[in-house]
């Protein structure tokens, strides 16, 4: 144990705690993408809302969401102590700016950006997260065929106390069998927020902080982690590029901007 | 003479360590463009002589590019405008009639400015102390063929070998880190065989010593390979965190 706080209290095993904490980071935001592209669904949010309940509930998934929200603190305190150090390091700046091109702006800002995320996050939890908890969310019915699993209508229900998620098929042996499910609407919730011109724009400016941060950040870690070789280089950039430069920015960025449009 | 050059040049001015610096404006005239940057230097500093001022102080001796000595930030740059030369290399060609050049010391707390351009490096000397070498019993040399080195090996570790300990990387490195030269001389070792003795104890001592001196830590943001003078690899720095996490936590 000795020898591991005294890793991590090295130049490099400090930058092995930012890549690793980055690296989950970036695995929870392509499991988080794809999780949310269930907004999509055309179901009045029945997907969306039973896999809210699954996030929070299930017990494997709620110990890996407080590493989480361990792993994001412990990736901004140590990053802004590295950024603090580093400015120690260089007392009196120079007087003529660095010519561009021996760097690029994404590596240079990587503080700046993870302050844009930060607050995005923190608007972003405060938003969802604590009003799922903590706030009072709509609870709703829906009413599903059993027989094609098509949403036949949602209606709002009375709060009760202590209301717990659950759901129940009536079958009367007339009409076709129905499957109630009782949930809190978050769906509703995202609806309405993305109403707002500005929470749209905050997102959106998080996203491209996220796409910048990860551009560099992705390969970066590698390179921290000493996994570098000719073999792998190419496609680990590209990942860096593709999937969370461009991809999964997007993927998130369109939900705001499908509601704010479309829904 | 035609075709010479003149020049004005804002150059930084520091009594010592702990006197707080300026820039100060000189004009150099009558430049000839086949000078070095160091030689127009010289020829700034007569003037200063024969007007009974202080001249500038800077660092240079082999004026060829092989001993590190002529830390200088042209312009933003590292050793000036050029890739893969240093400052004594540099020629005045490469500026223009008329310019304007700004001149300052490398700018960290690990290297401070004794006298106006020059900095004392000597933290560098403390890493290499620390571990940038391999004990070996003296006596007669041996037969070079007596161990033999993979020719992958020996280019990658000559590379290596090639950083003149200028201190560029540490100025251009917006966290004035010194990952790149220090990774250099662990990669040299690391990857020839009279190395592998102190292999683990080598990169450990080195960066411990790199921290105690208050270098920055690496933002991976590469700007040290664009501007060193010996184009060393930031893939030396890859080899090093490798070594390091080996050799703190698996040895
Ligand atoms: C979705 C959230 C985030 C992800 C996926 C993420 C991911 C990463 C990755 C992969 C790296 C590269 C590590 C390396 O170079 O070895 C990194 C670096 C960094 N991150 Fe984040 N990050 C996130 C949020 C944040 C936040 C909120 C902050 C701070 C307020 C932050 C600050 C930094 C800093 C300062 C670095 C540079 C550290 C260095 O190279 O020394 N990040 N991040
Ligand atoms: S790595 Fe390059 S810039 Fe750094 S000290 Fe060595 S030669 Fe100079
Ligand atoms: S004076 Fe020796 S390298 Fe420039």
């Amino acid at each position: 144990m000795g020898s591991v706080t005294r890793f991590l209290d090295s130049s490099i095993g400090r930058k092995v705690l930012m890549s690793l904490t980055g690296l989950f980071l970036c695995t929870f935001l392509i499991v988080h993408a794809s999780g949310n592209l269930q907004l999509f669904k055309n179901d009045m949010g029945l997907a969306f809302n039973q896999y809210s309940v699954f996030m929070t509930t299930f017990t494997p998934i709620k110990i890996v969401s407080y590493l989480l929200y361990a792993t994001i603190l412990l990736h901004v305190i140590s990053g802004v102590r590295l950024a603090l150090a580093n400015k120690a390091a260089r007392p009196v700046s120079y007087g003529a700016s660095k010519m561009p091109g021996s760097s690029s702006w994404a590596s240079s800002n990587m503080m700046v950006l993870g302050f844009i995320i930060l607050i995005f996050l923190v608007t972003h939890m405060a938003n969802f997260w604590y009003k799922y908890k903590f706030g009072d969310v709509e609870w709703v019915k829906y009413e599903v065929s059993v027989m094609d699993g098509s949403v036949i209508g949602k209606t709002t229900m009375p709060s009760a106390p202590h209301m717990q998620p659950h759901e129940y098929v009536v079958n009367d042996g007339v009409s076709a069998p129905i499957k109630y499910v009782i949930v809190k609407d978050l769906y509703s919730v995202v609806q309405l927020a993305f109403q707002e011109v500005w929470i749209v724009a905050l997102y959106l400016l998080g996203m491209l902080a996220i796409a910048y941060h990860l551009v560099h950040g992705f390969q970066s870690s590698f390179q921290t982690l000493g996994l570098r070789h000719p073999a792998i280089a190419g496609i680990i950039r590209n990942l860096g590029i593709w999937v969370f430069g461009i991809i999964i920015p997007i993927a998130f960025a369109s939900m705001p901007v499908y509601f704010f449009f479309f829904a | 003479m035609s075709g010479n050059m003149n020049l004005t040049l804002k150059v930084w001015r520091q009594k010592n360590t702990s006197a707080s610096g300026t820039f100060e404006t000189y004009q150099a005239s009558g430049i000839s463009p086949d000078m070095s940057f160091l030689e127009m230097m010289d020829v700034v500093n007569e003037d200063l002589i024969k007007q009974g001022k202080d001249p500038i102080a800077f660092d240079h001796d082999c004026r060829e590019g092989i001993c590190g000595m002529c830390s200088m930030y042209i312009n933003g740059r590292a050793h000036g405008p050029l890739k893969g030369v240093t400052t004594c290399q540099l020629h005045m060609r490469t500026f223009k009639d008329g310019d304007t050049i700004t001149i300052e010391p490398w700018r960290s707390s690990a290297f401070p400015v004794l006298k106006d351009l020059v900095v004392d490096r000597s933290a560098f000397d403390r890493i290499q102390q620390a571990g940038g070498f391999v004990s070996v019993n003296t006596g007669s040399v041996q037969d070079a063929n007596s161990i033999p080195v993979p020719k992958e090996n020996a280019d990658e570790a000559f590379l290596s070998a090639a950083c003149i300990g200028c201190g560029a990387c540490v100025a251009a490195c917006k966290n004035s880190s010194a990952m790149l030269f220090v990774s250099a001389k662990v990669s040299q070792y690391a990857l020839l065989p009279q190395g592998q003795v102190e292999r683990a104890k080598r990169v450990v001592n080195m960066v411990e010593q790199m921290d105690q001196e208050g270098f920055g830590n690496c933002t991976n943001t590469e700007a040290c390979e664009a501007e060193c003078p010996k184009q060393i690899s930031v893939s030396n720095i890859a080899r090093m965190n490798r070594e390091y996490i080996k050799a703190k936590l698996f040895s």
